[in-house]
């Protein structure tokens, strides 16, 4: 056996030519030293982001408390809080690529400095980053850690399932992280259609890249939904009807339910691809009797359910956001509920919308433009719905109110767009534009990422304890709303004048000075984001000023305002009993919040387990040897996942018991910093004496 | 006892006997026998895919075999038989594990099941070889994708169920019959019923369509 034959068998195809410099120093032209220094320094980023990581944890003597406190943590809330570290991560990676292909094609005429792999190789990661690792984390982690919460419950109903999806997601992420080091990512956009991602074409790693992390995070992601849906079904605290629950849960439901059904077809579809590719099947190939229409049929089948499952959660954050910030009831609250189930079922109807140019006839076309307008209808409903809120309410403009704002104008526009294009002959016109490309963004920054952003501001305070900083924070919601016009709104005319997504550079310089727009816009959004960190920063060091132990600092409406903040491990130290809608607003309007019950009893608490971070190692290890080659690494992998699950249902001590003094103690000193506390009025809420006690004199603006 | 699962009154387990004193593992079941029938839903949309890919390709044989030249109607006939009859085995295991506190008989009818199990993948794994005998593997056409897409999945199911049920085996040795081991016995029995009717289709729309 030759040296070269033992590289093979253990590490594949693995080479020096998939490091991002090889080919720059193979062929040191110009453009390959550009591309080649861009691809490096990305590289250089994620390995030195990764070793001053470690180092600092070391340094701090943090490995203990990461490992278990956090990694091995199957409490609800710390996997919440962990999938939202891994979406802001994810999401500072995406919006610099956005950033580099917006610089791209600002110099784009006859041009650029990007080479066009390179520039696919961009667009493909920013749309599967932003989808499947920036708003999947974002909403299922804020889901995580308030669903439970707002039902009155100390958990998910599987704890540790919930871990291992936190660990799938997180392997298929590193994944794509991994892909920027060694070797190259797809090139054949976030949809990865076949022919072109076939091996007859694209022979490399990046289509296996995109595959396993797909596929892994899927799994994950069908396991949340699991999770979630039997949660609200069998863990709500006695008495809350399905219709007392508060609108963000309701949508947590119909966003599980939609997991539930739509991934699966996402999971099937990569490995068919992955099968194409590794086994010499014929699902999607030209030859052979395959059918790539398959690939866009169950693609898509997952796809529009999947924006659904994006931006129902968004709508449930706005829903709580808007009766908050009025100091209402929520206005139309049983109608907002049937739009939320209507679209979640319509979801289903309208898969084809994405495929009008792609050959079937035009009755079809017809149908599912139709069902797709339909869509339109409750999502309207809902808009009123938020407007009616804020009307002869006590409306306060804070930081999750300006989101809800601009959400509440932006998205209308995005959605009138997304009626013409519903309309299939005017889709044919402007299919595969930069139109559509300022449509969906159109509809997934204010309808999803406002959504989250808003979200992350209003519960923040019951994650740590203390607010974030109110000012830098409206800088930076005012500079996300203004990047993104100006980011996408020239991309409408563009769309128009006939410039086609994907592309790399152009010959019409009418389009320049659009471009150059859109540039800015970028930049902003890039100053947004960096806002956002600096807020994280001043906030953490203030933390001792801005801090609301009392734990409801917005004079909160559901059940996980009625608790300390940060709530406690077990959330509740008795279940609450539920009569009403806006239970913790009734109880503080009747003078009965901050009770202590009668007795406390035992609370059993699910033990850590380490069974999450196994399987995310595991199934990215297999990921990674499936990309390379390495069979061996591969099923070692693949054997050592039932062996753990095996192993794990060996286990008996699952569950450990908290004794009633320790939750009477923690519960009495509470309620004594609550007696102690002045309650503050609205006035004063974004002011350091808002330390989470809110005066409730103040009876009820309407209801 | 924990107070945090007071939530539903403490339904009992129609399907599974937990005892009289066990309330708490009642309400405990029921939460994860529903979180299994949503599973059971989740994985009936990937069969379902598949059966929808596989109605679309069944005529793309690429000039290769089609269904008549490769399907052997008395082998997959004994695999039927072998699998039905497995359900039926396994019927008779949760009914002694709801009715008697005995381990013997359900081991027994348990073990039965393994075997028509373990029967019905060998024949499988048989019909699957002579047809690559054949020439006809995975790589001859559309068609023969769509077909080891579709009926090996259900195989690779079948066989984690056989091994799901060699482990439980274990487990009733090593724990008894705990409430624990009993749900899980229950969720096995669904899972394993589930693959019945899975087969049902394949028999009926991949094998006796395709021979029609
Ligand atoms: C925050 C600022 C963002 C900027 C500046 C930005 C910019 C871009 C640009 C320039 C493209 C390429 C357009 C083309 O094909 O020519 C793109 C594509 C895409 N973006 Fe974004 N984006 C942003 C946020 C998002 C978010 C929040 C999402 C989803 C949650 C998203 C999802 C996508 C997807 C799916 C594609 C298509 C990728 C493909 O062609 O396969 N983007 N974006
Ligand atoms: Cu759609």
């Amino acid at each position: 056996m030759t040296a070269s034959d033992l590289w093979h068998l253990v590490f594949g195809r693995l080479g020096l030519q998939s490091l991002p410099f090889w080919d720059m120093i193979q062929h040191p032209t110009p453009s390959h030293i550009i591309n080649g220094i861009i691809a490096t320094g990305a590289a250089a980023v994620v390995v030195i982001g990764a070793l001053v990581t470690v180092f600092l944890i070391t340094k701090y003597r943090k490995w203990g408390v990461l490992w278990s406190d956090w990694l091995t943590s199957v409490d609800h809330k710390k996997i919440g809080i962990m999938y939202i570290v891994l979406a802001f991560v994810m999401l500072a990676r995406a919006l610099i690529e956005a950033l580099l292909i917006r610089t791209q094609q600002a110099d784009g005429l006859n041009g650029g400095f990007l080479s066009a792999d390179h520039f696919a190789q961009l667009f493909s990661t920013h749309g599967t980053i932003m989808i499947f690792f920036m708003a999947m984390p974002f909403l299922i982690g804020l889901i995580n850690f308030v669903m439970p919460q707002q039902i009155g419950a100390r958990d998910v109903s599987f704890p540790m399932m919930n871990s291992i999806s936190l660990g799938l997601t997180a392997a298929g992420a590193a994944l794509v992280m991994v892909s920027l080091v060694l070797g190259k990512f797809e090139t054949g956009g976030w949809t990865a259609y076949p022919p072109y991602t076939e091996a007859a074409f694209n022979p490399g790693p990046g289509v296996d890249y995109w595959i396993w992390a797909i596929a892994l995070s899927s799994i994950g992601t069908t396991m949340t939904g699991i999770n979630f849906a039997v949660t609200i079904y069998k863990k709500r605290a006695p008495g809350m009807t399905l219709f007392r629950m508060p609108l963000f849960t309701w949508t947590a439901l119909c966003t599980a339910i939609l997991m539930i059904f739509a991934m699966p077809p996402l999971t099937a579809v990569s490995l068919m691809l992955a099968l194409d590719r590794y086994l010499d099947f014929h699902f999607f190939t030209n030859g052979m009797g395959g059918n790539m229409m398959n690939f866009a049929n169950l693609f898509w089948l997952f796809g529009h359910p999947e924006v659904y499952i994006l931006i129902l959660p968004a709508f449930g954050v706005y829903s709580e956001v808007f009766s908050t910030f009025s100091g209402k009831r929520l206005y139309g609250y049983t109608s907002l509920v049937y739009a939320t189930m209507a679209i979640a079922v319509l979801s289903f109807t309208v898969w084809l919308h994405h495929f009008f140019t792609m050959g079937q006839s035009a009755n079809i076309n017809a149908v599912f433009g139709l069902l797709t307008m339909i869509i339109g209808i409750p999502t309207g409903v809902k808009i009123y719905d938020w407007l009616l809120t804020m009307y002869q309410g006590r409306v306060r403009f804070t930081v999750p109110l300006i989101y809800a704002l601009a959400f509440s104008v932006l998205f209308v526009l995005g959605g009138l767009s997304g009626v013409l294009l519903a309309n299939p002959s005017i889709d044919f016109q402007v299919h595969n534009s930069l139109f559509l490309v300022a449509h969906f963004h159109n509809m997934l920054i204010p309808g999803l990422l406002f959504g989250m952003l808003a979200g992350y501001h209003f519960w923040f305070p019951k994650a740590f304890g203390f607010r974030l900083d109110e000012r830098w924070g409206r800088l930076s919601a005012y500079l996300w709303i203004s990047g993104f016009i100006l980011a996408f709104f020239p991309l409408y005319a563009l769309g128009l004048m006939g410039m086609t997504r994907r592309t790399v550079s152009y010959f019409d310089p009418a389009y320049t000075p659009w471009m150059l727009v859109a540039e800015v816009g970028a930049l902003v959004l890039t100053a947004a984001l960096t806002t956002l960190v600096i807020q994280l920063i001043v906030s953490i060091r203030e933390r001792k000023a801005n801090a609301v132990p009392v734990g409801d600092p917005w004079d909160g409406r559901s059940l996980e305002w009625a608790i300390a903040a940060p709530s406690p491990e077990w959330n509740f130290p008795v279940i609450p009993t539920v009569t009403d809608r806006d239970p913790f607003a009734v109880a503080k309007a009747q003078h009965t919040a901050y009770q202590s019950p009668p007795a406390y009893e035992d609370i059993t608490l699910p033990t850590n387990s380490a069974m999450g971070m196994i399987i995310c190692v595991v199934g990215g290890l297999l990921g990674f040897a499936l990309v390379w080659h390495m069979w061996w690494l591969a099923i070692l992998s693949a054997l050592a996942v039932p062996v753990a699950v095996i192993a794990k249902s060996f286990d008996t001590r699952t569950e450990k018991v908290i004794p009633a003094a320790e939750v009477r103690q923690q519960h009495q000193a509470w309620l004594a910093q609550a007696r102690q506390e002045t309650p503050i009025s609205r006035q004063l809420e974004t002011s350091p004496d808002n330390h989470g006690l809110a005066d409730n004199t103040i009876a009820e603006a309407s209801t | 006892m924990s107070a945090g699962n007071v939530n539903t009154e403490a339904l009992k387990h129609p399907g599974i006997n937990l005892g009289e004193a066990h309330g708490e593992a009642h309400t405990q079941a029921e939460g994860v026998v529903f979180g299994f029938w949503v599973f059971l839903m989740s994985d009936f949309i990937l069969f379902g895919l598949l059966f929808a890919t596989y109605a679309t390709m069944v005529d793309h044989t690429a000039g290769g075999p089609g269904p008549k030249a490769l399907f052997d109607l008395k082998s997959i006939s004994i695999e039927t038989f072998a699998l039905l009859l497995s359900s039926f085995t396994f019927g008779m295991a949760s009914l002694n594990l709801k009715h008697g506190e005995r381990r013997k008989p359900i081991i027994l009818w348990l073990l039965a099941t393994l075997m028509l199990g373990l029967i019905f993948l060998g024949l499988e794994l048989h019909d699957f070889s002579s047809m690559i005998d054949k020439g006809a593997g995975p790589w001859r056409s559309g068609f023969l994708s769509a077909f080891f897409g579709l009926v090996p999945l259900h195989g690779l199911h079948v066989a984690t169920a056989s091994l799901w049920l060699i482990v439980m085996l274990v487990q009733m040795g090593v724990f008894g019959l705990t409430p624990r081991v009993k749900t899980r016995l229950l969720r096995l029995g669904l899972f394993w019923h589930f693959l019945d009717i899975i087969w049902v289709g394949i028999f009926s729309i991949v094998y006796l369509a395709g021979l029609s």
